[in-house]
């Protein structure tokens, strides 16, 4: 069942973010991002993650792919972008060969060390019938009681976020600017 | 073999991670749509979100997810100013594209 799981999860994962780099339309792209986010979800919730998997779905899936097709449609970018000419020789295949030697050198790295990741802990409580928000309270308890600082600082840096990109597209009292869309 | 005896280790997910790691890093050296390359961004960092859950459940160590619940927020905060900064581009040239703004160098 697990297996099945993980399967079909990374399929969605794969073929999502296959989608991003091939589609030449930018809105093509975005809901391929939705599948990509989606399979990530289902896998943090095999990996006993609960609310992140919850946050992942509301914050990401929700709110920023939503901000991405708001800003597409916004702009009118929406229409197809020509992937079939390259502009700089050999950019494709040396993008590729670069891509496909991160991967592998990771990839390499994980099967080297794998004799250490077989042992699965059992410290992080899952979610069972009688106590069915474990993952939750223990997230909280550490981010409120370990790094409660951190947290304060995020707030301050989400709104730090919001002010500067007002600020930044705000236009100026009498600044023309010309719309060519 | 049977397979329903065959469970995913943490190995699985962490490879995943690698392979999706290194199509988000093609796509921003692919792609010429700034709105694309940041998807491909986001791509990054699910990938890296991937591996420290995986690896949280398998150290049982809930660190691993306090992490992810960081890289969100901070995420959410960069597609912000990341968007800000497109849409003030795109403002003056709806067909941009990364070359482009080889003007903001000094």
């Amino acid at each position: 069942m697990e297996l099945f799981v993980f399967v079909c999860a990374a399929a969605m994962v794969l073929v999502g973010a296959i989608g991003v780099i091939t589609r030449n339309n930018p809105v093509h792209a975005a809901l391929s991002l939705v599948l990509t986010l989606f399979g990530i979800a289902v896998l943090f919730v095999a990996n006993n993650a609960h609310f992140l998997a919850a946050v992942q779905v509301i914050v990401y899936a929700g709110a920023i792919v939503v901000l991405f097709l708001f800003v597409i449609m916004l702009l009118g970018v929406d229409q197809a972008e020509d992937l079939s000419t390259e502009p700089l020789t050999a950019q494709r295949p040396l993008a590729l060969v670069v891509g496909i030697g991160v991967a592998g050198v990771i990839i390499a790295a994980i099967v080297k060390s794998q004799d250490a990741l077989l042992v699965r802990g059992t410290g992080i409580n899952s979610a069972t019938l009688e106590d069915a928000d474990a993952n939750i309270r223990q997230l909280s308890r550490s981010i409120f009681s370990d790094y409660v600082f951190a947290f304060e600082v995020t707030s301050v840096l989400l709104l730090i976020a919001v002010v500067g990109t007002v600020v930044m597209s705000r236009r100026q009292h009498g600044q023309h600017v010309e719309e060519s869309a | 073999m049977n397979l329903a005896v065959i469970e995913p280790t943490t190995s699985w997910y962490l490879v995943l991670a690698a392979v999706l790691f290194g199509i988000g890093t093609v796509g921003v050296m692919v792609r010429r749509n700034p709105l694309v390359m940041f998807m491909c961004i986001e791509l990054m960092l699910n990938a890296v979100n991937l591996s420290f859950v995986a690896l949280s459940a398998s150290l049982s160590d809930i660190n691993g997810q306090t992490a992810v619940f960081f890289v969100l927020v901070v995420a959410a905060a960069e597609v912000v100013v990341g968007l800000g900064i497109i849409v003030s581009i795109m403002r003056r040239r709806s067909d941009a594209t990364a070359d482009d703004l080889s003007v903001l160098k000094g």
